[in-house]
């Protein structure tokens, strides 16, 4: 059979930013009647792909052609009167407004000047029928489910008839009975011959409900396959920006290794963490942790896999609606930072300048900033033993700064990495947690801090690493807990732990 | 190499200058400026008026210096210099025969009290419910002027309690009262903030709550400390301003003294984004602004354009505070310079 022509078709399209190449000669087609994920690592470029479909942005080269006519859309709104209809991650419509009047708001049936009501109702209940959803379209939208709400936005953009339909993440805020339902609408459009264009960084999501698959990888066209032909564990390759053969090797003899871990006890060993059960709803599924004394802990997973919402959810800068921390044995209340550290704990964040770093201080400042808040406002460092502290921890992790009154701002991103380590150990953490602590920063400045964190589970520390290299966090975890679609898929430990068998476990899960 | 405490010298040159300017201006243009006298034990003269008047403005300026610190803003304090004298107004009342209703220092702590829990009320407003300072700050920069003419039924109260004069025209050693209590509350607000760790972490929650935060300092209570302290420093601001008049007017006391007071921390270097804060230099800023009122005054500036002056001399020293603008008016110097 001759595949007919695309609805759509992207070529070669590229967007400059700032400083940043968004999109450089993307391809991207989109056939009628199939659902077409675009798959990517969170800044890969999928937002700048439809912002470019959608007229927000302009290409700066490449061009869009809509039932084979050249288009270029300059706005959302005259990408809609095209026929190219986006419905958004959050819902935006009118919760106070009626099921039926947010669907017509703008384009009500009118008569002599007023609003023919009984019209509105009609018609609005007509185009839900047809998506096969039942509500009272006179009740106010907040009345129902965000999955409704999802069907709503939906039905009012295919009622201003559509060819495409973008749908940009729109299950990230559903619970699974939600996306079934919503899952189930899709492929009733898709059987009434609409093309849709499916955004999600759900890996499962994409294989149940999408037919063919593009993938982007830091701006650059990663390939377009059909679903049924490419495996889970070769699309995360992809996402990654890796060849699978480079690892079919390495993969057998990480297998044999894992049979030879097998016969290996395990250390017994003091735990100094011992997480139950904590979640967060919205964030991360219920997951169990423990950490040793002594022991890297490595959090591995792709980018948006859930890795920052998990440090930042033990940390108590998100506070848990269920489960347990245990801290040296000691159940702990952790629902702040300040409760975390005053637990034995420390985090390193992965935002270093927004969320680490306060520029305006002196580097003494920022490294004695945490010891003095877990002394507390009265009991002061006085200014020698700070100055003692701080040109310690500046020796030892060899954070270059002329002098420790030196405004932190000064610092480069490798010294201001340490500068942020040395504020924990500062007030000596039986824990540590630290997100993307090589990120943004070169490489001497990566082996160093490296070596710095294998120093640390030496001095009997408890460090909990994450990295979206798979590479460093094999290096330096001697356990690896993986991630996917923000719920802990699997736990790697002592042989098993290789890059091959982290990218298994985040296609397969265990 | 620049250390903190020359970095910090650094900030007070420019106020320092400004008032240097103001006076030497003075020195030429106004006659008599400098001339101090001493009448009946006590100083007289131009420049203690100068200190003396700046007084309130001067309290309210090492309270608001915290909060601006904090990156917020606290637009209450002149109502709340209202609600503080209105109290002390009805707690000794208005007898003729200066018999106070209760003893003058339970007045005297009621109305400082008053004003701490109104501190309190936008400390919470801000730290715990999560307003935004000049929104939270706005309710009692109208709801005071309301609560200080409910309190003195809408009426000027006047005193003839004798000894509570002492706070607005009392004299010490030779030199105003208020003078003392300025110093005072300076150098008691110095040893808390810059010999306890408080400063450090006041600094750090303006420079960036999100990694204060993350560093283990409660930041809301941080926050709700500034506005409780702000309070307390109108509070007292109150007293000096009652007792100034020796009548309590919920309209007209500390009417627009938070403009002041903010321009005063402002001028002494303090960054309305937050961060390093300088108690000193907005020390200097109030002196500015009085020296200044006190200028135009001397040279009998028509009132109607008196604002306009005051306010390109604002303009200029803020300007002077800009280190942008000091650069592109030192390169234009410098280009000149190669020219010629």
């Amino acid at each position: 059979m001759a595949e007919e022509a695309p609805v759509l078709e992207m070529r070669k399209i590229s967007k400059v930013f700032p400083g940043v190449k968004a999109l450089s000669g993307v391809d991207f087609r989109l056939f009628r009647g199939e659902v077409h994920a675009v798959m990517g690592q969170n800044g890969a470029g999928k937002s700048t792909l439809v912002k470019v479909l959608t007229g927000v942005h302009a290409q700066d080269a490449g061009e869009i052609l809509l039932e084979g006519k050249p288009i270029r859309p300059d706005s959302p709104f005259a990408a809609q009167k095209l026929g190219i209809s986006t419905v958004y991650q959050e819902v935006n419509l009118c919760p106070n407004l009626s099921v039926a009047e947010n669907m017509f708001i703008g384009r009500q049936p009118m008569r002599f000047g007023s609003i023919r009501w009984k019209e509105l109702n009609r018609r609005a209940e007509e185009a839900l029928k047809r998506l096969n959803v039942a509500v009272d379209v006179t009740l106010p939208l907040s009345s129902y489910s965000i999955a409704i709400q999802q069907m709503v936005a939906i039905a009012r953009v295919l009622d201003v008839s559509s060819k495409i339909l973008i749908l940009d993440e729109p299950t990230s805020s559903l619970d699974e009975a939600e996306v079934e339902r919503l899952f189930g609408l899709i492929r009733t459009l898709r059987q009434q011959g609409l093309a849709i264009l499916f955004i999600t960084h759900f890996l499962d999501q994409t294989y149940r409900i999408s037919d063919r698959i593009t993938v982007l990888k830091d701006g650059l066209f990663g390939g377009e396959y059909k679903t049924a032909q490419l495996p889970k564990l070769e699309l995360i390759a992809k996402m990654l920006g890796k060849e699978l053969s480079e690892f079919s090797g390495a993969a057998e003899g990480a297998a044999q290794k894992q049979k030879k871990g097998e016969a290996t006890p395990v250390r017994a060993e003091k735990p100094v963490l011992r997480i139950r059960q904590l979640g967060l709803r919205g964030s991360i599924a219920p997951f169990d942790l423990d950490l040793s004394e002594g022991e890297v802990l490595g959090l591995a997973g792709l980018l948006g896999s859930g890795r920052t919402e998990m440090a930042k959810l033990i940390f108590g800068i998100d506070s848990p609606n269920q489960g347990e921390v245990q801290v040296k044995g000691k159940k702990t209340n952790i629902n702040s930072p300040h409760a975390a550290m005053m637990a034995g704990m420390g985090y390193c964040s992965e935002d270093r300048k927004n969320e680490g770093v306060l520029g305006e201080l002196t580097v003494r400042e920022n490294i004695i900033l945490a010891l003095q808040a877990r002394n507390g406002v009265f009991k002061h460092i006085p200014y020698k033993k700070q100055l003692e502290i701080a040109d310690r921890l500046i020796e030892s992790l060899r954070i270059k700064t002329p002098s420790a009154e030196n405004a932190a701002l000064q610092l480069s991103g490798g010294n201001l990495q340490k500068m942020m380590l040395a504020r924990w150990l500062a007030t000596d953490p039986a824990v540590l947690i630290l997100d993307e602590p090589t990120r943004g920063i070169d490489v001497g400045a990566k082996v160093e801090i490296m070596e710095l964190i294998l120093n640390l589970s030496r001095q009997g520390r408890g460090v909990i690493f994450i990295s979206s290299e798979f590479e460093e966090v094999v290096r330096c975890s001697d356990r690896v807990a993986v991630l996917r679609d923000h719920v802990k898929v699997g736990e790697l430990a002592g042989p098993e732990v290789d890059e091959p068998n982290i990218m298994r476990t985040i296609a397969e899960g265990r | 190499m620049p250390s903190a405490s020359s970095l910090s010298r650094n900030k007070l040159v420019w106020p320092l200058a400004a008032l240097a300017c103001l006076l030497i201006f003075n020195f030429f243009f106004t006659p008599h400026f400098f001339h101090i006298e001493v009448k009946e034990g006590h100083l007289y003269g131009n420049l203690i008026d100068i200190i003396k008047n700046a007084g309130p403005i001067m309290l309210l300026a090492i309270g608001l210096t915290l909060v601006i610190a904090t990156k917020g803003i606290d637009i209450s304090v002149g109502s709340v210099v209202a609600i503080s004298a209105g109290v002390v107004a009805i707690m000794l009342g208005g007898d003729l025969g200066g018999v106070p209703r209760h003893p003058l220092s339970v007045a005297l702590v009621t109305a400082v009290l008053a004003a701490t829990a109104a501190g309190a009320w936008n400390g919470i407003l801000v730290s715990r419910i999560g307003l935004q300072p000049i929104i939270a700050t706005l309710i009692l920069f109208v709801a005071g002027r309301g609560i200080a003419m409910v309190l003195t039924n809408a009426m000027v109260i006047w005193l003839y309690v004798k000894p509570f004069a002492i706070f607005g025209q009392g004299y010490l050693f030779g030199l105003p009262f208020s003078i003392y209590m300025v110093v005072g509350l300076l150098l008691v607000t110095w040893l808390l903030t810059r010999r306890t760790a408080i400063g450090m972490f006041i600094e750090s929650v303006g420079i960036n709550p999100t990694a204060a935060r993350f560093s283990g300092i409660n930041a809301k209570n941080i926050l709700l400390g500034v506005y409780v302290f702000s309070g307390f420093c109108a509070g007292l601001s109150g007293l000096v301003v009652c007792s100034t008049v020796m009548s309590a007017d919920g309209n007209n006391a500390g009417n627009l003294y938070e403009l002041d007071a903010i321009l005063a921390v402002v001028l002494g270097g303090t960054s309305l984004n937050g961060g390093k804060f300088y108690l000193l230099g907005s020390m200097v800023g109030a002196l500015i602004i009085q020296t200044l009122t006190t200028t135009i005054y001397a040279f009998n500036v028509a009132p109607e354009i008196s604002q306009v002056v005051k306010a390109f001399v604002v303009y200029g020293v803020s300007l002077l505070q800009s280190e942008r603008f000091r650069r592109r008016i030192a390169g234009v110097f410098v280009k000149r310079g190669a020219v010629a």
